[in-house]
């Protein structure tokens, strides 16, 4: 029994380990690269603390797995435990080294942390402009536009442009949006972008990112919100500056329609007004 | 040191068996006796750890089928919606499971349960400082479990066990939730008041009612543990009844602490209102995070103890543990803002709470590799006990671990609430607490009812519901990874996710084993309670107060008044030879130039 249960305990390790190794085959992983900058250095930061964790989680089962096979050997081999109160200089060092570990690893995050969120580190023209409003409801998100050429205000403009669940932003710039919410609280998650951020009753956040490529990106809410928390499903496209322009001239044509200035498709519209 | 001692006086009242005529009412169901009572707290916890684990089934039943109708169960419960889990439903499973779980089992089973029966058997007491209110946080949990029980009637709790508003404040957010959820508040309340009055009474008495000789430091890590819990506890609870009350006006005498003006909420009038939602999450969350540590501190006290007793070994690194718990009471006061990374509050904030959250782990570690030490030269063999602290070491890890990945601040804006969230705090509270809990049991058992609990049945217990247990967490992490929200009732609306419907099968059979083994244990707890080896005073060679008296303990406890010469882990100690264990009460006359080096080793 005593190599029974040795194994049991040793496999925890060896199978959390490969388990890890191997998630990514199954899709068990990141949903795909990160697609923004800010993504790229979370995913870093990620990835050199799992080194720390894993080299920390193999040493300490080693650790525990050796003590528990020897102590249990004990009882065959006859003779008292070891009668130790505890070693001092040991104490000592696993206090002091993992105490700087941590510091290592918290200061090392402040970097991003600071780009991703302070006011001041915002990149100057996105916050000067933000491209929409996210105005999460039960159970969608509201997209609010500025008119071509104009900016967004905080305060709703006649000639502004309304979308649900899809958010159109111009790709490899920094963008910024400000989140808000109409009733309860939400969550703007973007997994392929790791962006998260709550939306709290009664404030305007602003959230910026700079996607990369050129796609459609989940968007969900990462804050219980009600019964139909799961079907807050959107999405982001990230697109070429021009065929965003296009997007939201296109937007206007549509919203602006009367029915009655040309009475073929909103296109011919668009067209009209160009 | 010891002003207070009754158990002077009742030694000898009770000494010669001349009890009071208690009938079996004041004995047995509104008793006073502190054994009484622990015990009460452990089998209605021991009942509700059922109740909890049902409602997960529910909510991993949805999570691998979605939509599905429940086997058999389902026609019963959900009848109306053809067996499914209708998304509010899932809901309120999931919400209640969280609240069953925390304040019927886990907060109960360690400071009610254990607290209760070890305390004045530990230090050597002869009950409670205050016998009747200890009766009373006792009975304050039916008037909780009666409000829960009545949310779950009128269609529970819809907002999730932390019950942030705006959708836990304004009746409109959620649908049908009117009275459920303001009876969940009132059970919160009581649940609150339950534990309150417990804590002033662990903290008296640990102070004021030691036996003679027992000094702070002669005192086991489990009573450390309890007190530094009911520290905790005393300092923490109030904000969070102070915070429920407002959430409870907010809901029916139409104040706005938690409501900002002009929300349209399911198209009702725009509110009224001037509140600030973030700051029920500090004031939630400054309960509730140290909250976790009083769900978990005493687990970590009576691990240490077991695991020494079963190493036949001093604890490795006393004073530093005792040091370290302190550290995770001290910090747990400044962490709670890492619950709320994404939530917008201001950014230096977040960088202030990661560090302290990061330094947490420091006292976390020191005790891992304190365990490791103590069962280092040590002698084990593998009983229940054993294993089921040698899991809580495993497990603990684990959990420890992956907190540090939600430390960092950046890297949680991405794992924040997805199922890496989930699986790390059960890791904590099911790997770490209860697997400490159901050594607990085993080890205490003897002490409790005078029988030893089935070995056999406890090692094929343990075994389930490790394997269940890890089959079921693990896979959370990768889920987590792969960005999975929690609380979706159905996450497969969503294409990133529709492959992780295997896993999450996987994860509910798991779940279904480990369930299922926790009747094995009841059955066990019943079963031994009969059959049981009957055995003496000290069935494992402790050293601590608990095994000097018998088994179980009379009314007043000792039957002769304990003196206390030395700390409780004088294990294999050189000083006897007969033995291995070398119990706090025991005299050794020898000369004194042994009796101070012993208490220099005691010192280092």
């Amino acid at each position: 029994m005593r190599v029974f249960w040795c194994l049991v305990f040793l496999a925890v390790p060896i199978l959390a380990v490969l388990s890890c190794i191997y998630a990514e085959d199954y899709g068990l992983w990141f949903p795909g690269e990160a697609e923004t900058l800010l993504g790229k250095q979370i995913d870093d930061l990620f990835y050199m603390i799992n080194i720390i964790v894993t080299v920390t989680f193999i040493g300490s089962n080693a650790g525990l797995c050796y003590v528990i096979w020897r102590a249990s050997g004990k009882q065959e081999e006859g003779g008292k435990a070891w009668f130790c109160h505890g070693v001092h200089s040991l104490e000592v060092i696993w206090s002091i080294v993992p105490a700087c570990i941590l510091m290592f690893i918290s200061l090392y995050q402040l970097d991003v942390w600071m780009q991703f969120r302070v006011r001041t580190n915002y990149p100057t023209e996105a916050a000067a402009k933000p491209v929409a409003e996210v105005t999460a409801r039960q159970f969608e998100w509201r997209i609010r536009y500025p008119a071509p050429g104009k900016d967004l205000q905080l305060q709703p403009q006649p000639d502004d442009l309304y979308t649900v669940n899809d958010l159109h932003v111009p790709v490899n710039q920094p963008v910024m949006i400000q989140l808000r919410t109409i009733d309860v609280q939400h969550s703007f998650f973007v997994p392929d972008l790791r962006v998260k951020q709550d939306a709290i009753p009664g404030q305007v956040i602003p959230i910026w990112f700079n996607v990369l490529h050129n796609g459609e990106y989940d968007l969900t809410c990462a804050e219980l919100c009600g019964w139909g928390h799961y079907k807050m499903r959107g999405r982001v496209v990230a697109e070429p500056v021009e065929d965003f322009q296009a997007y939201l001239v296109k937007l206007q044509a549509e919203q602006s329609y009367d029915g009655v200035a040309n009475e073929d498709s909103p296109e011919l519209a668009q067209s009209g007004e160009e | 040191m010891s002003t207070l001692n009754p158990a002077l006086e009742h030694a000898h009242d009770h000494g010669h068996g001349d009890h009071h005529e208690l009938t079996f009412v004041q004995k047995y169901i509104f008793s006073t006796d502190h054994k009484i009572i622990g015990i009460q707290f452990l089998i209605t916890t021991l009942l509700m750890l059922l109740v909890g684990g049902a409602l997960a089934l529910g909510v991993r039943w949805q999570l691998a089928f979605p939509w599905q109708s429940m086997p058999i169960l389902g026609q019963f419960f959900y009848g109306a919606q053809g067996g499914q889990i209708a998304p509010e439903t899932y809901t309120m499973l999931f919400t209640m499971h969280a609240t069953v779980m925390i304040f019927l089992v886990i907060i109960p089973v360690l400071a009610g349960a254990f607290g209760n029966f070890l305390i004045p058997l530990m230090i050597g007491a002869d009950d409670m400082a205050f016998p009747t209110l200890n009766m009373l946080s006792y009975w304050f949990m039916w008037p909780a479990i009666f409000f829960f029980f009545l949310s779950f009637v009128f269609g529970g709790g819809q907002a999730g066990w932390t019950s942030y508003p705006v959708l836990s404040a304004v009746v409109e957010a959620a649908p049908g939730s009117g009275h459920a959820q303001t009876c969940w508040l009132m059970g919160v309340t009581f649940v609150g008041v339950s534990s309150m009055m417990g804590s002033v009474n662990y903290m008296t008495t640990i102070i004021n009612m030691r036996a003679p000789g027992m000094t702070l430091f002669r005192m086991p890590l489990t009573i450390w543990a309890m007190f530094i819990t009911a520290i905790l506890q005393a300092f923490a609870l109030p904000v969070l009844t102070a915070a429920g009350f407002m959430l409870l006006t907010d809901r029916t005498l139409g104040t706005t602490f938690f409501v900002p003006s002009g929300l349209v909420i399911n198209n009702s009038d725009p509110t009224v209102g001037g509140g600030q939602p973030l700051l029920w999450q500090h004031l939630f969350w400054f309960y509730s995070h140290p909250a976790v540590y009083i769900m978990l501190l005493p687990a970590m006290g009576m691990t240490s103890d077991m695991l020494a007793c079963m190493s036949r070994k001093p604890i490795f690194g006393y004073k530093p543990m005792v040091l370290s718990m302190a550290t995770i009471a001290g910090l747990g006061f400044i962490v709670w803002g890492h619950h709320m990374f994404t939530s917008g509050m201001n950014p230096a904030l977040g960088m202030t709470f990661m560090i302290s959250t990061m330094m947490i782990a420091l006292p976390s570690a020191v005790k891992v590799f304190n365990w490791i030490g103590t069962i280092w030269g040590g002698r084990i063999t593998f009983n229940t006990v054993t294993l089921n602290c040698v899991a809580f070491v495993s497990m603990f890890l684990i959990g420890g671990l992956s907190g540090i990945y939600m430390a960092a601040v950046p890297v949680d804006i991405y794992f924040h609430d997805t199922y890496m969230i989930v699986a790390h705090f059960h890791y904590v509270l099911f790997g770490a607490t209860l697997f400490g809990v159901f050594g607990a049991i085993q080890f205490w058992y003897p002490k409790m009812f005078g029988r030893l609990m089935s070995e056999k049945l406890g090692k094929i217990h343990f075994f389930l519901t490790f394997l269940g247990f890890n089959g079921a967490f693990f896979p959370m992490h990768l889920l987590g990874m792969a960005g999975f929200p929690r609380r979706y009732a159905d996450p497969y609306v969503h294409p990133y996710l529709e492959h992780l419907v295997p896993v999450n099968q996987f994860i509910t059979i798991s779940a279904i084993v480990m369930g299922s083994a926790q009747i094995l244990l009841l059955f066990n707890f019943c079963y031994s309670y009969f059959c049981g080896e009957k055995i003496g005073r000290n069935p494992w060679g402790g050293n601590g107060l608990e095994w000097f008296a018998p088994s179980p303990p009379g009314h007043g406890n000792f039957d002769v008044l304990p003196v206390v010469y030395r700390g409780p882990y004088e294990y294999s100690s050189p000083l006897v030879t007969d033995r291995d264990y070398l119990m706090q009460t025991d005299y050794l006359p020898p000369p004194d130039s042994e009796s101070k080096d012993e208490t220099d080793e005691q010192k280092t």
